[in-house]
């Protein structure tokens, strides 16, 4: 399997702060994405996960460093051509849902091609296929605060997937879940990560995720200390088993 | 349909208080402005009633002449050399000026006469709901308006009354001749009007020129003022800015109103701009995830603008009922508030603009958020 990677880091340092509060979040990371496989990123609080995807999101720039998207760098982009390529490429999935409160399920989900300024009917249909993938079907008219955190969750995935980005990046997506919720969007999110045009990054430090990754990097104080490569049982059989 | 309105509306009705507040706003700040307006609409009409009542194109009035009620005379021999002048048509004396109405009873009140010769009256009373104006021919004969009733103590036509001692009767009865001053208008016959208002018989405060049929108005004004030495010939639009600019500018009264009406706009654009800002200040959060799943700037402005015009939408319907409840409820006092079709449309977009420019304080704010702040909220 040699797919190019979706998306590239490399040699990423990030400053954060300024002053007696500034930080060096990141000392030279590189981590690269592809399509077709789930990669978790794991460490401590405080060690630069939240950062390095937001790099990697073209949310933030690095202070030093190069983002490869489909082999391009991004390097000089200005805002504007950020948002571009985000709502082109990129699909994020929060620890706190931000969905919009006023917004029904299927408004929220239709509201990432809505800002690529696709409103058409073709988008309506889109946004309900992308509900159902998430078993959502039934609830599209339903109002966030209708619904679970669980399904909340669903709906921001939904949200993610329906403009075929080719990478999916989520911060923690069931920290604020139990462990039933958490583990049905972890099954869901390792099943989107199947697709070979689309590369899943999960950050996490929940032990009970990593069953469904087929790749695992390690950082800690700014730096990947490790990473380890996954045969699981995520890719074969629904990510029901335990093994690693 | 694009979620843009959709979002702007549901941002806009998520909060009714701040929805009423805004609406309060701009629904305070419109009619404040639109009451302002038509007062000085109202006030510019009255303040030219007379000329724009007038039968004539071309006005010679005594040097210096401020308005249509500043009384100084002219000689008849100026009204002769006018008749002389090539394109004059006609050139028709007019008589104003104070005088004293004593009613029956004996009380006295000022009045402001005008006289004009009956049988070929250049400005004579309209609007005549009693009498007729051919009756100022009878020697005595005046007409009053009916607004007037009251202050002349007069209850109908056929009524007698007194000016400087002569005996005068009511014989037409007018409707909505009312002055800006308090002073009633009072018409009459020429030469009674000169012994009112104790004008000698050679003077008269105007002459109304009527140019012959295919002469060049302004042609005939500048030969006029060639001729004529010791006064000022005007066309009739001349006149009326003249006096127009008098009253509402020489006075303050024009000021007045403009400062009000400003007023009312800065009030009003604080206050949206105030309510807009808090609305997009707790929307924050959501203008971040926007940003965060890549809408373009412009995208957002158009959330924020469309919160603004739709505030702009419900506050100038309300704007508008409650104008022209005042408009009603004043047109029949001394000064009705007046909205025309043009300040209507011209009112709706000052309240887009207002609305509009009130927006830009949140786009700024809503610009600087970082959309990395999605991940830690
Ligand atoms: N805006 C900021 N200003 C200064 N320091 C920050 C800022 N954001 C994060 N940091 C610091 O950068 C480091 C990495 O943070 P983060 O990437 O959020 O870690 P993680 O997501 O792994 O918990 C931490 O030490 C954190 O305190
Ligand atoms: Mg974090």
């Amino acid at each position: 399997m040699t797919v190019a990677p979706a998306i590239e880091a490399i040699d990423i340092v990030k400053f954060l702060g300024d002053g007696a509060g500034r930080v060096q979040a990141l000392k030279g990371v590189g981590l690269a994405v592809s399509g077709g496989e789930m990669t978790l990123l794991m460490g401590p609080s405080g060690s630069g996960k939240t950062t390095l995807l937001s790099i990697l999101g073209c949310m933030l720039t690095p202070t030093s460093g190069t983002v490869l998207l489909g082999g391009q760098t991004i390097t000089g982009a200005n805002p504007e051509q950020l948002a571009k390529i985000r709502r082109e490429n990129i699909g994020f999935v929060f620890q706190s849902y931000h969905l919009f409160p006023t917004l029904t399920a299927l408004d929220n989900v239709r509201l990432a091609l809505d800002v690529r300024g696709d409103n058409s009917a073709r988008a309506q249909q889109k946004s309900k296929e992308a509900l159902a993938r998430v078993g959502l079907a039934l609830k599209m008219k339903s109002y966030p605060r209708e619904l679970s955190g669980g399904e909340q969750q669903r709906v921001a995935i939904a949200r993610a997937i329906v403009g075929s980005a080719s990478i999916i990046l989520a911060d923690e997506p069931t920290a604020a879940l139990d462990s039933e919720n958490g583990h049905a969007i972890m099954v869901l999110l390792a099943e989107i990560a199947k697709d070979r045009e689309r590369g899943v990054l999960v950050v996490t430090h929940d032990p009970r995720i990593v069953p469904f990754a087929n790749r695992i990097v390690r950082i800690e104080d700014g730096k990947i200390v490790g990473e380890e490569r996954a045969e699981t049982k995520a890719n074969s059989k629904r990510g029901r088993s335990r093994a690693l | 349909m694009s979620l843009a309105p959709k979002l702007a509306f549901r941002n806009l009705f998520h909060d009714r208080l701040r929805l009423i507040a805004t609406v309060i706003g701009i629904v305070f700040s419109i009619v404040l402005v639109t009451i302002q307006m038509g007062l000085y609409v109202s006030f510019e009409r009255m303040v030219t009633v007379m000329i724009d009542h007038a039968d004539a194109d071309l006005w010679i009035v005594p040097r210096g002449t401020k308005c249509f009620e500043d009384p100084s005379l002219l000689d008849e021999r100026e009204r002769f050399r006018a008749l002389s002048v090539a394109g004059v048509a006609s050139a028709a004396p007019l008589v104003i000026g104070f005088a004293q109405w004593r009613t029956p009873t004996g009380g006295n009140t000022p009045i402001f006469m005008i006289g004009s010769d009956p049988r070929d009256a250049k400005l004579r009373p309209w609007n005549l709901i009693e009498g007729s104006a051919d009756a100022l021919a009878i020697p005595g004969a005046v007409a009053i308006d009916r607004s007037y009733f009251d202050r002349l103590e007069t209850t109908r036509l056929g009524d007698y009354a007194e000016i400087g001692d002569q005996k005068v009767q009511v014989l037409a009865i007018s409707n909505g001749i009312r002055s800006f001053t308090t002073t009633p208008y009072v018409f009459a016959a020429i030469d009674r009007a000169r012994a009112y208002t104790g004008t000698a018989a050679n003077k008269a405060s105007y002459f109304l020129v009527r140019v012959t049929p295919g002469a060049n108005v302004i042609d005939v004004r500048n030969r006029l003022r060639a001729q004529l030495s010791d006064v000022e010939v005007l066309t009739t639009g001349e006149f009326r800015d003249r006096s127009a600019n008098f009253w509402l500018f020489g006075t303050g009264a024009g000021a007045a109103l403009f400062a009000g009406a400003l007023l009312g706009l800065i009030v009003g654009t604080v206050i949206v701009a105030q309510t807009l800002y808090s609305s997009t200040k707790d929307h924050l959060n959501e203008f971040a995830t926007l940003r965060a799943i890549g809408s373009a700037g412009t995208y957002i402005h158009q959330v924020i603008i469309y919160q603004a015009l739709l505030s702009a939408v419900i506050g100038f319907t309300i704007a508008a009922v409650i104008g022209w409840i005042v408009v009603v409820a004043t047109a029949d006092t001394a000064l009705p508030v007046v909205i025309t079709p043009l300040m209507t449309v011209m009112l709706l977009l000052l309240t887009v603009t207002m609305c509009v420019l009130s927006a830009v304080a949140a786009i700024l704010k809503v610009m600087r958020i970082d959309p990395a702040m999605v991940f830690t909220r």
